[in-house]
């Protein structure tokens, strides 16, 4: 349950971001939620929008984009991608896998609204 | 009126793991070994700290941070065991952040050897957040059952080490202690695993000579 407490991070970088760019709102956020990153992406949604009111991204869309777990295999050299915890590599068995994507929490992209065409 | 997107990137850990590094650098520096204890509400943590304290009086030094929502009932037993701790009530927060940990490092003395973090009570949130700490040990207690592995793999998978405690209920709950650590191991491989009752002291000797290892390890890196 520190989903609010994370959306509360979003919103600083929105404000940093719309301060960079000059602009006053922002429209639409792109969140990457690895699937091995404990947290709930429906929880992340209700803190957003209980969050959003009376900011800069009162309108703003919030999309969820759940990062599959992406294994890399030191000893066979593949990569491969897991649905369940059996964390290990898909081609030759190895446990001696290195989780390279799936434990993230990234703000992907944001829309910003622009003044003028 | 139109829109343009941009792409951002940001980590929105970025800031906890800062400063984190941040503590890691300073406890490395002053050859402590940050220890965080990391587990559901009454799985043995404060117990097994208090064997700890009884173990390595005389040998080693240690401090305590605790983590809990509300009351200092945590660090009042570890101080009745004559080692320094300090109390972090998170006020409803479900689990520690390095930003906590570095408000009190100041006042943590320099001559010790182990600063063990007690997380707060929660299998769930606090896998997210690095503390700073060297070691990180998830504690499963016989009576939560041998299948929590596969259910919260998020702070099995963040571990160096898993505690099993309570092994002394052994014979009264249906816990296999086999069957958990295979779990466990399938989602990490080569995570420590050790069995012990704090309550008896069994098994607490092979986790204090793996607390030690550690610190050895580290003072030698310092070098």
């Amino acid at each position: 349950m520190h989903e609010l407490s994370l959306i509360a991070s979003v919103f600083d970088i929105l404000e940093e971001k719309a301060r960079e760019h000059g602009v006053s709102r922002v429209t639409a956020v792109v969140l990457h939620v690895g699937r091995m990153s404990g947290v709930v992406p429906e929880l992340l949604e209700s803190a957003f929008d209980s969050y959003k009111k009376g900011t800069l991204a009162e309108g703003a869309r919030l999309e969820i984009v759940i990062v599959p777990v992406k294994l890399r295999c030191p000893d066979c050299g593949g990569a491969s991608v897991r649905e369940d915890t059996d964390f290990s590599c898909a081609a030759c068995g190895s446990r001696r896998v290195e989780i390279v994507e799936g434990r993230e929490i990234v703000v992907e992209k944001i829309e910003l609204e622009t003044d003028g065409a | 009126m139109s829109t343009k997107t941009i792409r951002v990137q940001a980590d929105l850990l970025a800031t906890n793991k800062q400063v984190a590094a941040g503590i890691r650098r300073e406890l490395r520096s002053q050859g402590i070994l940050g220890v965080n204890f990391l587990s559901s509400p009454g799985s043995g943590k404060t117990t097994l700290l208090e064997t700890l304290a009884d173990r390595l009086k005389g040998r080693y030094r240690m401090a305590v941070i605790e983590g809990d929502i509300e009351t200092e009932r945590d660090a009042e037993r570890i101080r009745r065991k004559g080692v320094p701790a300090w109390q972090i009530t998170t006020g409803g927060a479900c689990h520690l952040e390095a930003r906590m940990i570095g408000k009190i490092l100041g006042e943590v003395p320099a001559a010790i050897d182990f600063l063990f973090i007690e997380n707060v009570g929660n299998l769930v949130c606090p896998a997210s957040y690095d503390l700073g700490e060297d070691l990180r040990c998830v504690l499963l207690s016989s009576p939560e059952g041998d299948d929590k592995p596969a259910k919260y793999p998020q702070a099995f998978l963040s571990a160096d080490c898993l505690i099993l405690t309570k092994m002394d209920l052994i014979p009264h709950v249906p816990f296999d202690p086999v069957r958990a650590a295979a779990e466990a191991l399938s989602i990490k491989p080569g995570l420590r695993v050790f069995t012990i009752s704090a309550l008896r002291g069994d098994g607490v000797d092979a986790l204090v000579g793996y607390f030690v290892e550690a610190l050895d390890l580290l003072r030698s890196g310092r070098a």
